[in-house]
């Protein structure tokens, strides 16, 4: 039987705690069926390469974006024999300590579900047409904007 | 033909547009897409998609392509 898959792109705010309570209690897992739930949150910091980072705006390819999870997620969910997985993704204005993105990934065995969940957020970091734009603001309160380089994981 | 461009990103901001329609009298690659539309040379970290997929410059476009070109990525 293959996995359930779910991918969101939202652009409001979100609790990933909530979210995840909400997915596995509303999902078609059965109790006793799987025997590990791994997942990742990341959340924005207000600091980044050594500058105060007071905003983010992160922009995506919308089509592209989906169509690229959609197709790792299957491929992730038949690899690792998954029996969920759940992604959800913050676009849009984003402020420090708010959640970026939500990764879980239901699994009958610990190595599964890791790996799984591992392996899409590498995907995100290098693939997935997701571009962020810092606002950066100095000790003299000038602000100013940069374009995130994919160096600091 | 008829192609449409999508940029984004830092590429957009430096091109001044995110989607522009385009005719081609003739079948071209990507890259003569991107010569096409911007006056600097090959960036080196230009990346591309091809009706949204990951594409190479030398990939020949068709009529009705969506041709993006993008900075690297960086989700999560």
């Amino acid at each position: 039987m293959g996995a359930e898959v779910l991918i969101e792109i939202r652009q409001q705010r979100f609790d990933p705690w909530q979210e995840l309570a909400r997915y596995q209690n509303e999902s078609g897992l059965l109790p006793g069926s799987y025997g590990a739930c791994a997942t990742f949150v990341g959340a924005m910091r207000d600091f980044n390469q050594g500058e105060n980072v007071r905003e983010m705006v992160l922009e995506h390819y919308a089509g592209m974006t989906e169509k690229l999870l959609i197709d790792h997620a299957e491929a992730l969910a038949l690899r690792h024999d998954l029996l969920e997985l759940l992604i959800l993704h913050r676009v849009g204005r984003i402020l420090p300590n708010d959640s970026i993105v939500l990764v879980a990934a239901w699994s009958a065995h610990r190595e599964a579900a890791l790996d799984a969940c591992r392996g899409m957020m590498e995907y995100l970091k290098s693939q997935a047409t997701f571009w962020k734009k810092e606002t950066l603001v100095d000790s003299a309160d000038s602000v100013r904007q940069r374009w995130v380089d994919n160096v600091s994981g | 033909m008829v192609v449409t461009v999508r940029t984004f990103a830092g590429f957009r901001e430096e091109l001044g547009f995110d989607r522009k329609s385009i005719y081609l009298p003739k079948p071209i690659t990507v890259e003569g897409v991107w010569e096409l539309i911007s006056e600097s040379d090959l960036p080196v970290n230009l990346l591309c998609a091809v009706n949204k997929e990951y594409a190479l410059l030398d990939k020949m476009v068709a009529d009705g392509d969506e041709i993006a070109f993008f900075p690297p990525v960086n989700g999560g």
